[in-house]
């Protein structure tokens, strides 16, 4: 019989194709990931079904830290209402603030976490400092001398014929008395509205969301 | 594909005894190594990617009003009283809460969801109320958990109260024989 030859082949593959996959998928990542954005804050948000995206418009941002201490900020593409609210807490509270403190407000990135009486000394602190400052938080909790109150009342008057979009981002450890104290602020300032930030999570299943959720095709509902 | 034609066929060179023919060296690269990292670069910002985006969740307040016709009556008996305590205990009792506090009850995050569905199924529709009043040792996550237990099990309902002090002493009672610190 004769020998069948079968013909020896090489096992070299050719690794360019393969190479070329691994480089575009990697380009792609680069260019899509949006990496987290540094926070000088950190808060671990809890989570919820809510399905809504947050919507960045127009924010106003109250955030509760893990100790309970309440600071407040304004989007930085608000410049125009930034420096207005600082203006009408200056004027409110007659604290006496200089343009340049006032700029250092209407900066990027500014929050404040401090009460009325340290405003003007935290305001004159350069950006490097200011990171290091351990702020005592904006006093909430006492009913009489809620201060967030005037901060929402000048937000509130800035941000006048748009909507303001008031984010509540608390901390999972946060105690709810500065909670409560956030809301107390609000409530005074009759704004009654407002959202928190959540991470979603999925639906129990057997509950009567899940089976909303199931009955209308597995769309997710607004609320 | 990774390798350049170095052979020069059909070039000017002559060949013959007079040329001296260069070592021909191959421009194949092992692109192996190559692929690896690309791969591992892959993974690291697959997994550093945030898919996520976080959402807002609603929430409408009531206005305060002393006025007594503007103000919801609740009908006791179809108001469910949830308490959040300490160390995420959850405490609750039906329609209104007996002298002696023997309808007062704990439990937890899991067990209240099931209290919640079957309030709600054996009560008016019209007259389902659910009362959430947080303590002050309460978490801001206890108190979105039970917010979200709102949405989760659709009580149309609900509001969020100041905890009175009866309450709060009964509340306080619980978690001491309970050992929670």
């Amino acid at each position: 019989m004769p020998k069948v030859k079968v013909p020896r082949k090489s096992t070299n593959v050719d690794m360019t194709a393969m190479c070329d996959v691994a480089f575009l998928l990697l380009s792609f990542f680069i260019l899509t990931t949006k990496f987290k954005p540094t926070e000088a804050l950190q808060v671990t948000t809890p989570k919820s079904v809510s399905t809504k995206a947050v919507d960045a418009k127009n924010v106003v941002l109250v955030t509760l830290d893990k100790e309970g201490k309440v600071y407040f900020s304004v989007s930085d593409e608000n410049k125009g209402e930034k420096e207005q609210v600082i203006d009408l807490v200056d004027q409110l509270k007659s604290l006496g603030l200089s343009a340049q403190e006032k700029a250092a407000f209407a900066k990027v990135g500014t929050y404040i976490g401090v009460p009325f009486s340290q405003l003007k000394s935290y305001l004159q602190l350069n950006p490097e400092q200011m990171k290091a400052f351990k702020a005592p938080g904006i006093p909430v909790t006492d009913t009489l001398n809620n201060e967030m109150q005037i901060w929402i009342r000048a937000a509130a008057t800035a941000f006048q014929g748009k909507k303001m979009n008031l984010l509540v981002k608390g901390d999972n450890d946060a105690k709810y008395p500065s909670f409560k104290g956030v809301i107390d602020a609000l409530k005074k300032n009759e704004i009654f509205k407002f959202s928190m930030i959540t991470d979603p999570e999925g639906v129990p299943p057997g509950t009567d969301l899940y089976k909303k959720n199931q009955a209308s095709g597995g769309r997710a509902t607004d609320e | 594909m990774a390798e350049m034609d170095t052979s020069s066929k059909g070039g000017g060179h002559k060949k013959g005894p007079g040329v001296k023919k260069g070592k021909k060296l191959s421009t194949r690269v092992d692109l192996t190594p190559m692929v690896d990292l690309g791969f591992l670069l892959i993974t690291f910002f697959i997994f550093t990617t945030t898919m996520s985006q976080p959402t807002a969740m609603r929430l409408f307040l009531p206005k305060d009003t002393d006025k007594p016709e503007e103000q919801n009556k609740v009908k006791a008996s179809g108001a469910l009283t949830i308490m959040l305590g300490k160390s995420n205990g959850v405490y609750y009792y039906e329609g209104e809460l007996a002298p002696d506090g023997s309808n007062f009850k704990s439990s937890n995050f899991k067990d209240i969801r099931q209290e919640i569905i079957s309030k709600k199924k054996n009560t008016n529709p019209d007259d389902f109320v659910v009362v959430i009043k947080p303590g002050p040792e309460a978490t801001y996550k206890n108190t979105v958990d039970i917010l979200d237990e709102m949405t989760i099990n659709e009580v149309k309902r609900y509001a969020m109260v100041d905890i009175f002090d009866v309450e709060l002493q009964l509340m306080k009672r619980t978690e001491e024989s309970a050992g929670i610190k």
